[in-house]
């Protein structure tokens, strides 16, 4: 029972009726094999157990299923044709063929981005997720593939203003809603840092872009990359200004952006880890960088 | 397709959307129909520790909201999976995925309502009749599919016409967990058009056109249903 | 992989989830009091002969109970602020709001629902006391108050009961547009702490209890308002049912 995996959820497009249930029940559904193999007994008790549950197949070619947001462009957004776009996909793609692996790339809300990973349901994550030490306690990360420049971007009719420090003046976002995106440094950061302001914590950036842009919130923390392709470019971006410095990875006890996978795959990580490298070297980093960005976001 | 479903080239994710949420709609309503005849019977099973069940299950699933039943089953139940499996050793994944978690799920939480409509219909279903039934020598598998059956079905029609109808309208909800039906392809357009008005009214227009002639079957198969009776 | 219940995560969780509790029940309270204010005069011109009152009433709540509530919401909550002149307008400072918007969005919602109770109560009350009514003397509203009212409320009893239980589950969607009650307390802990079982577990239990003791609530007030009528059969709620 070879079931390939199908193509990712997100970009799976609608068959009609009941037939579509039987393809998607089935779907996604194999054995990890990075180590040892499976012994044929246990797999055929396992099969008969649960294959009327959830299809399963022999791993016979290295596969691997890669997460990632799909909500936070120019990182990884979802096209008009319903596809998966932007570096973080891009730089997947290029990954996988690194790896000579048989990808699939699928759309999983942030906030299941971790849990999802330990059970199983993908085995990388590719998401722009910040190296955070209570995320190192749960999976591993790859050595960082980008430096995320974080920045606030208030509506200018909130007057709020830059401290002497040259970041924002804490004490003018008294009362102030700042929008956030849950289970992110952003909202651990602006909790502890700003307590007099009221943090609004939104599923996805674009959510929180859209009550942004429709008033209901006061500013705006996130990746200013995000911001910049998000508010700062929209209809009304002449209400919106960039509120003093940029913050780097190291005032969120980030060491970068990198790739997730369960705590253990040692092999895997390591392959991920001297891919990372490789496309530095050979170029393949420097053309996905120039496709999104006008400055190498890699970083010193 | 109508222009102002175009939506600046995304409309076609909400057709497709839509077809998802039948998919989803139909899937689950299978399951909650099986769920509620064998939960019915196990209600009214002569059997004290099937009846509990029985009860147990249409007692504590309705009295938890769906989206929180759909998180936790989305989130936890494939780790439970995964740990059972994991109990035969071997490195297993199960992938509940967001259709099979949310149809199940659906079906699992619709499936406590039907039994309560399908209870309902076997015991209105007169004595008389099974009586009868037994003293021609049928077995009570024969006097189950002969007898019962065909008239709880008809019985139940109505409620099982308002569950199709509530059930359709709660596949929203398995948007929450990643299934790209149509409140989710709704959600995920939104902003990219800059239009979550027309973006959202085109879906609950949709939505209206698969309950509205839900509706319209449902009214037809109640006559159909209630045909055969003589009012008294 | 499956760790034990960590009783101590869900012991610590709960003076904030006691918070989210409060924003639920708050939310509950105020949206069965503002479906009550707007389903009961509705409820009654639905019954109204002609098709001009009663028609546009009917489109309201097929709309409304042929929708997703989710999608109401997000109508709401997302759509109402596409428009320049809504978020320069004074109602914005409610619209801005995720709360308000939740409240305008489930009385909407709930009103469509009480709305065809009532009036479906209204039509079931028996002739024969109207045209007694009638006969006595009393005028159209006295029999509206008198007769109408008190009769149609015993019918539409049990329904109504069903309906409170189903806007205390919805209040669940709130959490979807940045409101902090019980299920959106949760799911911020969850995303701090990575423990979906405990903290779903936990508030699957509250909701599960607050849900038997509105029944149970509903039906002692029932039993005691209508205790004259002692023997006659009288609808049995054993559990939620469906709208």
């Amino acid at each position: 029972m070879a079931m390939e995996v199908g193509p990712p959820r997100g970009l799976r497009r609608a068959g009609p009726g009941p037939r579509q249930a039987v393809i998607i029940g089935c779907e996604t559904a194999t054995f990890t094999n990075w180590g040892t193999p499976m012994k044929p007994l246990k797999l055929v008790a396992l099969a008969l157990a649960f294959a009327a549950l959830a299809g399963i197949a022999h791993a016979e070619k290295k596969k691997l299923i890669i997460a990632t947001e799909g909500a936070y462009p120019p990182y990884n957004f979802v096209a008009a044709d319903g596809s998966l776009q932007g570096f973080d996909v891009d730089f997947a793609k290029a990954l996988c063929s690194k790896l000579d692996a048989d990808c699939d790339i699928i759309k999983q809300d942030w906030d299941g981005m971790i849990p999802g990973l330990i059970a199983k349901k993908y085995d990388v994550i590719v998401a722009s997720m910040g190296i955070l030490p209570e995320r190192e306690e749960k999976i591993d990360f790859s050595i960082p593939y980008y430096q995320s420049p974080t920045g606030l971007v208030a509506s200018k009719a909130a007057a709020i203003k830059t401290g002497a420090d040259g970041f924002v003046d804490p004490e003018s976002l008294a009362g102030k809603k700042i929008g956030v995106q849950r289970a992110t440094a952003y909202e651990t950061f602006a909790k502890e840092k700003w307590p007099k302001a009221e943090v609004v914590v939104y599923d996805s950036s674009e959510s929180a872009d859209l009550d942004m842009t429709a008033g209901r919130i006061d500013a705006r923390f996130d990746d200013f990359i995000v911001l910049q392709t998000g508010i700062l470019s929209g209809d009304s971006k002449d209400d919106f200004e960039r509120i003093g410095n940029i913050w780097g990875e190291k005032a969120f006890g980030s060491k970068g952006e990198g790739i997730g996978v369960r705590k253990g795959e040692k092999d895997l990580l390591e392959a991920i880890n001297k891919a990372i490298l490789d496309m530095r070297a050979d170029g393949t980093y420097k053309q996905i960088n120039d496709k999104y960005f006008d400055f190498d976001i890699y970083g010193g | 397709m109508p222009s102002f479903l175009d939506l600046k080239g995304y409309g076609h994710l909400l057709i497709d959307g839509a077809m998802i949420t039948l998919s989803v709609g139909v899937a689950a309503m299978a399951v909650a129909l099986s769920l509620g005849i064998m939960g019915a019977l196990a209600r009214l099973s002569s059997h004290a520790a099937l009846r509990g069940l029985g009860t147990t299950y249409a007692t504590v699933i309705r009295g938890i909201p769906e989206l929180v039943l759909m998180l936790l089953v989305y989130y936890g139940g494939t780790v439970l999976l995964q740990w059972l499996l994991s109990l035969g050793g071997g490195d297993v994944r199960v992938d509940l995925n967001a259709f099979l978690a949310g149809t199940l799920v659906l079906g699992f939480v619709y499936g406590a309502y039907a039994t309560e409509i399908f209870r309902g219909a076997f015991l209105a279903i007169p004595k008389g009749q099974v009586e009868a039934a037994h003293a021609y020598g049928m077995t009570n598998g024969q006097v189950f599919f002969r007898i019962k059956l065909p008239q709880a079905w008809r019985l139940a029609i109505p409620g099982l016409g308002n569950l199709w109808l509530t059930l359709l309208k709660a596949t929203s909800i398995t948007s929450v967990i990643g299934l790209t039906e149509l409140a989710r392809q709704a959600d995920l357009i939104k902003a990219p058009t800059k239009m979550p008005f027309t973006v959202f009214f085109a879906a609950s227009l949709l939505y209206l056109a698969m309950t509205a002639i839900s509706d319209l079957v449902r009214i037809r198969a109640e006559r159909w249903a209630s045909s055969g009776f003589r009012r008294s | 992989m499956l760790g034990p219940f960590d009783l101590a995560l869900v012991w610590s969780s709960l003076p904030e989830l006691a918070s989210g509790l409060v924003v639920t029940l708050q939310l509950t309270l105020l949206t069965i009091l503002g479906g009550i204010v707007l389903s009961v005069p509705l409820g009654v011109l639905r019954t109204a002969p002609s098709k001009w009152v009663s028609g546009p009433i009917w489109a309201y709540t097929y709309f409304f109970r042929g929708t997703p509530m989710l999608i109401q919401l997000f109508l709401i909550y997302y759509g109402l602020a596409q428009f320049k002149a809504v978020r320069g307008s004074g109602l914005w400072f409610i619209l801005r709001e995720g709360y308000w918007c939740c409240l305008i969005a489930f009385t909407l919602n709930t009103a469509a629902y009480t709305i065809e109770i009532i009036a479906g109560a209204l039509r079931n009350v028996p002739l024969a006391d109207i045209e007694a009514a009638r006969a006595m003397g009393m005028s159209p509203f006295a029999i509206l108050r008198r007769i109408k009212f008190p009769i149609a409320l015993r019918i539409l009893f049990p329904a109504y009961t069903n309906e409170v239980v189903f806007i205390l589950q919805s209040t669940s969607l709130a959490s979807l547009v940045t409101v902090m009650d019980l299920t959106g307390v949760a799911r911020v802990i969850i995303a701090r702490t990575f423990s979906p079982y405990e903290l779903f577990i936990t508030i699957g239990l509250v909701y599960l209890a607050l849900t038997y003791l509105t029944l149970w609530g509903f039906r002692r007030v029932e039993a005691h308002l209508y205790r004259h009528l002692r023997g006659r059969p009288v609808a049995v709620v054993e559990g939620p049912a469906l709208r």
